[in-house]
């Protein structure tokens, strides 16, 4: 058995050496908003893989095989930061056996160190829920923080593969050029939305509220990552007919059950937003991620 | 007299204040001077501080303009440029905060409380798996009625650019005294090439599936049969690993581990060199988003040199050669891959083992009787277990063991009961309830059957608490 593995093992080694070094380079995404960001920024030059879909929880993904397969063979993995993949990604990097994406190398990038964090928390207590020391991490729903993000990822991808740095530069420049249009586009729709008191279904959303004015109330979670129960929803529902919301916001990967509950009692309408690339049919990047965002928000308002 | 009393009255009288005050000044002078001083240190201090917080102001506001400029020319309101200055004061005021960085390098500790309260039908210190050389390892149950356990103290960090420690002591109580075991102390390499680790020290080995997960890991309060007959629960070796995981989209990781093989199926060494080999082979990957699969072989070998086992009267030890093969499986399933609400987890494991050599023991006082021995044993086991609402789970399993033939030799089988030929079997279910990623509460049913013709049921309720750094689990 050992002679045969070794065997195989080295016939292995010996195909993985004829194959001639690709072109693009390998990036490992933890979520799909910086998989869609990487590409955005990369272009033809990159080989996006996501870790995640829009569907699934970021906070409670496993270390899966395929995701330590795609690891070893990355040469930048795109996290969030912040210890939103704590869970998750220091397993599949260690696993990986691949020195270049481990943690302080230029082939490990975190999105949450190019912005200002909110909602860093003042008291670190696991009483306190599933409370991320670093701040709240769900920072790309703010558009302004994607443009800061793209701007370190461009540097990042040129420190990383330094032949195609004019490439990622030209990308970044007609990226933002883009990006700030339709910032101007979102910020113009959205201006109604100003002042807007809302309900929110986890913490997932400060960052929209800060950039476009919404008045959050409160969580329907009593803490990060804890499901609501029926006293604090029927105290949720005292507290709204003292303050009326306009509407709940929910990520679509959350479950359904608290915010229609509440939904059904106040009368008001729970807005389901994709929360990243993929959360809905309109939002297959990241324009459509905010166009169907906002679009979302004002139908609710109305 | 009369006269000159009182003027000496008065003299007295004015030199006393004189004479206070010539004194007095004194001390004044240098109280004051030490007030003085005091008055500078604070007026420097707090000079120094309303310094610090003009240049934050000073900061702040340049920023702020520089926001205002920018959301000016990005055509944001002006509400977000007042914010951008609260954040920029936020962020001023955010550095005072950071908390001083001597502590930052302080390793990553965690401490899991693992704690029983069972019910068994049998007592658990005459357990036994009868039809199996005893692996000499804990693998009976706990005692009767409320018990302590293990905890486990786990320490680890990045030793530096090129290596992480990680040590992992279980701390327990054994008739009244206090007990750590070295459950893993071992290095790993953070910087090999072309997806090679290597790991060194004390280590769970690679092989199987079940024998890398800590026990706070498993699905169950107990460990499989299998592992507890062949393995005395797990392969944990001092010795040397090597790993490669092959650069392709389809898993594949190979493993071969050279260790001192002291524990059991190996047995205690005085020679140089090496007592175990492992090789391992892992292939795993997804079926589109809600599948995840792993499949695994192993292989195991120990040559073992006089391994007793049994009470010491009569001796009983075995030499020869030892080759167990482990084939492992495991499937996890979540819609869409979100297993926050439902997921299920399908498990189990083969085992196979074959050990020849001689096998001696003491005829009671007749001298020593020994003979060519043959043995050919499997064992498996099969898990399931669902979750079928956030928090709460079910699970099954079922244990079977087979002694198969052994081939004693000339020796009289009736001096070896316990390895007469008999099939222990198990089948336990458990539901359990998690508050939060860190706590677990357990309640399992087992019906055990492993002794010959006693039949044991169980009822185990068990919590798992983990405290500290907020570890990551394998798959």
């Amino acid at each position: 058995m050992l002679i045969k593995t070794i065997l195989r093992l080295a016939a292995l080694f010996l195909a993985v050496l004829a194959f001639p070094a690709a072109a693009a380079i390998n990036v490992f995404a933890t979520v799909p908003e910086w998989a869609a960001l990487a590409r955005e920024v990369g272009g033809d030059r990159v080989n996006v893989f996501s870790a995640t879909n829009a569907l699934q929880d970021p906070h409670r993904i496993e270390a899966r095989p395929s995701l330590i397969a795609r690891a070893r063979s990355s040469q930048l993995v795109v996290a969030t930061g912040a210890e939103l993949e704590i869970g998750w990604l220091p397993m599949v990097l260690r696993e990986a056996g691949n020195a270049a994406i481990q943690p302080g190398q230029p082939g490990y990038f975190e999105a949450a160190t190019a912005v200002r964090l909110l909602e860093v928390p003042v008291r670190l207590d696991r009483a306190d829920g599933d409370v991320h020391p670093g701040g709240n991490p769900h920072l790309q729903l703010d558009p302004r923080n994607i443009l800061k993000v793209a701007d370190a990822l461009a540097a990042r991808l040129a420190l990383v593969d330094p032949a195609g740095s004019a490439v990622y530069k030209a990308n970044l420049a007609r990226f933002a050029d883009k990006w700030k249009a339709a910032l101007v586009r979102w910020e113009q729709a959205a201006a109604s939305l100003r002042g807007a008191p809302v309900w929110v279904q986890h913490r997932a959303f400060p960052y929209l509220s800060d950039w476009l004015g919404l008045k959050e109330l409160g969580a329907l979670e009593p803490k990060p990552g804890v499901e609501p129960g029926s006293t604090q929803l029927a105290g949720i529902l005292e507290r709204q007919k003292a303050t009326p919301a306009r509407m709940i916001l929910r990520p679509a990967y959350t479950r359904p059950t608290a915010s229609d509950w509440l939904a059904e009692r106040a009368h008001i309408p729970v807005v389901v937003l994709p929360f990243t690339v993929g959360g809905s049919a309109e939002a297959n990047d990241l324009f459509g991620l905010f166009d169907d965002t906002v679009r979302r928000l004002l139908a609710a308002l109305k | 007299m009369t006269f000159v009393r009182p003027a000496a009255l008065c003299a007295a009288l004015a030199a006393f204040p004189a004479a206070a005050f010539a004194a007095s000044p004194a001390a004044t002078e240098a109280d004051l001077k030490q007030l003085r001083e005091q008055l500078r240190e604070l007026r420097d201090n707090y000079q120094q501080r309303i310094d610090a917080l003009e240049r934050r102001l000073a900061e702040a506001e340049t920023r702020s303009a520089s926001a205002a400029t920018a959301a000016a020319e990005a055509g944001t309101t002006a509400s977000a440029a007042a914010r951008s200055v609260a954040e920029a004061r936020t962020e001023a005021g955010g550095t005072v905060n950071r908390p001083a960085a001597e502590s930052a390098f302080n390793p990553s500790v965690s401490l899991i409380l693992d704690s029983k309260l069972t019910r068994f039908q049998r007592d658990p210190s005459s357990y036994r798996i009868d039809g199996f050389i005893p692996s000499g390892g804990e693998v009976g149950p706990p005692r009767k009625g409320f018990s302590l356990g293990e905890s486990e103290l786990a320490i680890s960090a990045n030793v530096d650019h090129l290596f992480r420690g990680n040590a992992r002591f279980s701390l327990a109580e054994e008739d009244g005294a206090g007990v750590v075991n070295v459950e893993e102390a071992s290095v790993e390499t953070l910087a090999l090439p072309e997806g090679f680790k290597m790991k060194f020290g004390r280590f769970l080995s690679g092989v199987g599936y079940i024998n890398q997960q800590h026990p706070h890991e498993w699905d169950f309060a107990d460990a499989p049969l299998a592992y507890k007959a062949f393995f005395g629960y797990r392969v944990q070796n001092d010795g040397v690993q090597l790993r490669w995981v092959a650069p392709t989209d389809l898993f594949m990781e190979f493993g071969a581990e050279v260790a001192n093989g002291g524990s059991f199926p190996g047995a205690e060494r005085k020679a140089n060199g090496a007592g175990l080999w492992t090789a391992f082979a892992h292939l795993g990957g997804d079926i589109g988003d809600s599948s995840a699969w792993q499949v695994g072989l192993s292989h195991v070998r120990a040559n073992p040199r006089e391994r007793q086992f049994g009470d010491q009267n009569p001796t009983k030890a075995f030499s020869g050669s030892s080759q167990t093969w482990i084939a492992d499986f495991v499937y996890k399933w979540a819609p869409n891959g979100n297993s926050s609400v439902t997921n299920l987890k399908l498990q189990g494991e083969y085992l196979l083992r074959r050990e020849t050599g001689e096998l001696a023991y003491d005829v009671g006082g007749a001298g020593e009787a020994s003979s060519a021995a043959r043995f050919r044993q499997s064992g498996s086991y099969l898990q399931a277990v669902y979750q079928f609402m956030p928090r709460w789970r079910v699970g099954v399993r079922g244990d079977w063991l087979r002694s198969g033939t052994a081939d004693l030799g000339t020796l009289d089988p009736a001096g070896l009961p316990i390895l007469a030929g008999y099939n222990p079997t198990r089948q336990s279910a458990m539901l359990d309830w998690s508050p939060s990623e860190f706590s677990r509460l357990r309640l399992q049913l087992a019906r055990d059957k492993s002794r010959d013709g006693e039949s044991d049921n169980q009822v185990w309720l068990q919590y798992v608490m983990s405290l500290g750094a907020h570890g990551a689990h394998k798959f």
